[in-house]
């Protein structure tokens, strides 16, 4: 464990924060094998519902339960309006500043952002610009990574605005703690997150095409082999929407049709989970198989929604992050209510120059890179991995972006030795349409090994159920 | 609905009435291997139990000789072999996961966790063992039907399931009712001999020797039997119900282009429910059985064409 990390339920003296006094009570008059049976009850009914996911580079049809930890990640009143606060202002500017790009661009002739950084960036569609999206949102929905530092503050570390995951569990979470420790919520008030999918379905039809009365939404999914594909199918039940593939899709008369057995419907609204560069073979990569060819088209007269946007990728780069805070200001006259994460450019010089020279200390990320995939965690990393690393920076400096290795809040976790502090994020999902909503809390993501920073799933990383106290 | 979600559904329901069939034949071949038997003769009902299925060929490739344990692994157990029980159980499980947003969760947790419990199960070649297998297969299978009947919505996804269902079911009775036909021959209505016993086992592996007594109150007769299978309308997996669920169904699912596949069910329901036996059967059983599993086959490949293959936008 990081030195002076943040204790999500402890306080230096070992006794309880306020906000888990009731459930650190519950905990200590549980008896020891009850929690161990409920938690392989756990593990059994997951795998029965078949909440599972794939993990890229292993076998064919391999699936996986991400592990889930029955300690919840507890979040009193104050902080959590704080933090809601912050990420309304956060998706604000940051639709504002999609527009903006593929538009006037203002924010470049004011000199805040290099325009170079913006134009040349691979995540930037030229497609896009000059075209009016309906309302001017762009990330319909958007899942920014929180972390809480050890001076107990909010930071956001990752905007996530193209395809973010893992809703499902935060709604299955809640419903097994439910299912486990029904007693823990009659002790507590805890805001209620089951009705996000009904809020995305809402979202989804306020951005439908100007002058369609009753939208159809359908969410497009790359199949069920996709790591996610248990989201998809579980989002689109829970909405009551069809769960579409792109062969089930066909481009007419300027308008997208699902093949039925009653023939062609139109879709208004296209909730899609699939990467920009494949959602349709004739304006992007030619030999996806998983798009519809003509929806650019289609997209570009209007006639069709697609959410996210084409083209948020230019918001949540990695390279562009760091002018989140100006852009706060920029657009709405306002000074950020959340910090982001200190951190070093690298196509600047004098950045360039630090981060080689204190490589082992810092987290250091490709800007384009994303799942923690293709980064570097300095202090865990071999003499080795440190060369080849400093290697391919030296090779493109303007390629990485370097932060310093946060010690993230830490939450008690059941381990096999038993119950150990934990490194833990938050991942709150933003819904942008005629208004913004975000359901209180978010996903709870944790990671397992001893003393590890990194959370994601697919690196071994677990997750909690997140409780908002109701003041 | 989407097109490719009907054809999800059309073959989860097919391939877990094949699952089921599958049991069913197996099963009624292991009770006649009870009676005493010369090698021969369990080779010869071998042949005839894998030929009755379409699947002897197929066999032949992968063994060149027959035992009773190689024969049943193929059947049940050979994942590179696509009918058997474990791959059917795949199958229909891989079907509910593309369309588990369609289908109830109650539908698929009951296929998952079929294939959760089949994945690692491999009983051994003793009569006792292979019997419990069967019985859970068919447990499984019930289990599947009554959580479909109990909690989906009576909408077109139902109807598709329902189609998928009893064309393979008319499938599998005349199957098995054509291992028991000799070439131009009726059946005898008098009680067989000492044939009797595998009339009796036909029964027994389609759950209808209790409902042959009943409505017949009398000896087993082939004849008897063929009529009970063939064309009472009130048993679940005769021809005659099959036909009619496939009908109904079929109307429920209309569209623009089907008109034509509607007539021909229609065409098959009529013949019996209007249809006297001795004269469906007078070019004999076995080719009045093979003339229906052409007709099914039809059947099944018209509907595919109407509903399950993406209308081309042009």
């Amino acid at each position: 464990m990081l030195p002076n990390a943040y204790d999500e339920m402890l306080l230096p003296d070992g006794s309880h924060r306020a906000h888990y006094r009731g459930y650190g009570a519950w905990l200590q008059a549980q008896a020891p094998d009850r929690i161990a049976r409920r938690r392989a009850e756990a593990d059994s009914l997951f795998h029965r519902v078949g909440i599972t996911f794939a993990v890229y580079g292993e076998d064919e049809g391999a699936e996986r339960l991400i592990p889930f930890d029955v300690v919840p990640r507890i979040l009193p009143a104050d902080e959590w309006q704080l933090l809601e606060a912050g990420l309304r202002q956060r998706v604000r500017a940051l639709n504002a500043f999609l527009t903006d790009v593929y538009h006037e661009q203002a924010i470049l002739r004011a000199g805040i952002i290099p325009a170079e950084l913006i134009l040349c960036n691979t995540q930037y569609r030229p497609e896009m610009q000059g075209i009016d999206v309906p309302g001017g949102i762009y990330a319909h929905i958007a899942g920014i990574d929180v972390v809480r530092a050890d001076d107990g503050q909010f930071h956001v570390l990752e905007d996530n605005l193209r395809v973010p995951s893992g809703v499902s569990y935060m709604l299955e979470n809640r419903k097994m703690m439910m299912r486990l420790f029904p007693e823990l919520f009659a002790r507590h008030s805890v805001a209620p997150v089951e009705h996000y999918p009904d809020v995305l379905l809402e979202n989804l039809r306020s951005v439908a095409p100007v002058g369609v009365a009753d939208p159809t939404v359908a969410l497009l999914t790359p199949g069920a082999h996709n790591s996610a594909y248990f989201e998809h199918a579980f989002l689109a039940q829970q909405m009551g929407i069809e769960l579409v593939e792109g062969q089930d899709l066909f481009v007419r008369d300027d308008s997208v049709y699902m093949r039925t057995t009653r023939g062609p419907r139109r879709l208004d609204v296209i909730y899609r989970r699939i990467d920009d560069d494949f959602l349709d073979p004739l304006a992007f990569q030619p030999d996806s198989m998983l798009g519809v060819a003509g929806l650019l088209s289609v997209y570009r007269a209007g006639r069709v929604t697609i959410a996210n946007a084409i083209g948020t990728g230019i918001a949540d780069d990695k390279s562009i992050y760091p002018y989140v805070p100006e852009m706060i200001g920029f657009y709405l006259g306002e000074a950020p209510l959340l910090a982001n994460v200190p951190t070093y450019v690298l196509r600047r010089p004098d950045d360039l120059a630090y981060t080689l020279a204190h490589l082992e200390a810092l987290v250091v990320k490709e800007v384009h890179g994303a799942g923690g995939y293709g980064m570097l965690i300095g202090p865990a990393a071999t003499r080795a991995e440190l060369d080849a690393f400093r290697e391919r920076i030296l090779a493109n400096p303007a390629g990485y972006i370097a932060q310093p290795t946060l010690a993230l809040s830490t939450c008690p976790t059941f381990v096999a030795a038993g119950l150990a502090p934990r490194h833990i994020d938050l991942r709150p999902y933003v819904l942008s349409g005629r208004e913004i909503t975000i359901v209180p809390g978010g996903l709870t993501r944790v990671a397992l090994r001893s003393g590890s920073l990194v959370v994601n799933s697919s690196q071994g990383g677990g997750t909690k159920d997140t409780w908002v106290l109701e003041a | 609905m989407l097109s490719r979600t009907a054809d999800h559904l059309f073959w989860m329901s097919r391939q877990i009435e094949r699952a089921e069939s599958l049991a069913r034949i197996l099963d009624a071949h292991y009770r006649h291997a009870l009676l005493p038997h010369t090698a021969d003769v369990v080779a010869r009902d071998w042949r005839a139990t894998l030929s009755s299925l379409g699947v002897f060929d197929a066999y032949r490739a992968r063994h060149p000789t027959f035992s009773p344990a190689t024969a049943f692994r193929f059947l049940a157990f050979d994942r590179n072999h696509g009918g058997s029980i474990v791959s059917c159980l795949w199958a229909a499980r891989e079907n509910a996961r593309a369309v588990r947003g369609t289908i109830t969760s109650e539908m698929w947790e009951t296929l998952n966790a079929t294939w959760l419990e089949i994945r690692g199960y491999e009983p051994e070649a003793s009569d006792g063992a292979i019997g419990d297998f069967l019985e859970w297969v068919r447990y499984r299978a019930h289990l599947s039907r009554g959580v479909t009947l109990g909690t989906m919505l009576r909408d077109e996804a139902f109807r598709f399931t329902r189609i998928g269902t009893f064309l393979e079911g008319a499938d599998a009775t005349a199957r098995m009712l054509l291992a028991r036909a000799r070439s131009g021959q009726m059946p005898a209505d008098e009680p067989a001999g000492p044939d009797a016993y595998v009339w009796t086992l036909l029964l027994r592996s389609l759950s209808a020797f209790e409902v042959y007594r009943r409505v017949y109150r009398d000896a087993v007769t082939p004849w008897r039997v063929t009529e009970l299978l063939v064309l009472r309308e009130d048993l679940p997996r005769s021809l005659h119900r099959c036909a009619s669920e496939i009908y109904s169904n079929l109307c429920a699912v209309a569209n623009d282009q089907s008109a034509e596949t509607e007539r021909r069910a229609g065409e098959l329901q009529s013949a019996f429910r209007f249809g006297r036996l001795e004269h469906l059967l007078a070019p004999g059983l076995a080719d009045f059985l093979g003339g229906f599993l052409a007709q099914v086959g039809d059947l099944g490949d018209r509907i595919a064409q109407d509903f399950l293959v993406p209308v081309t936008p042009h």
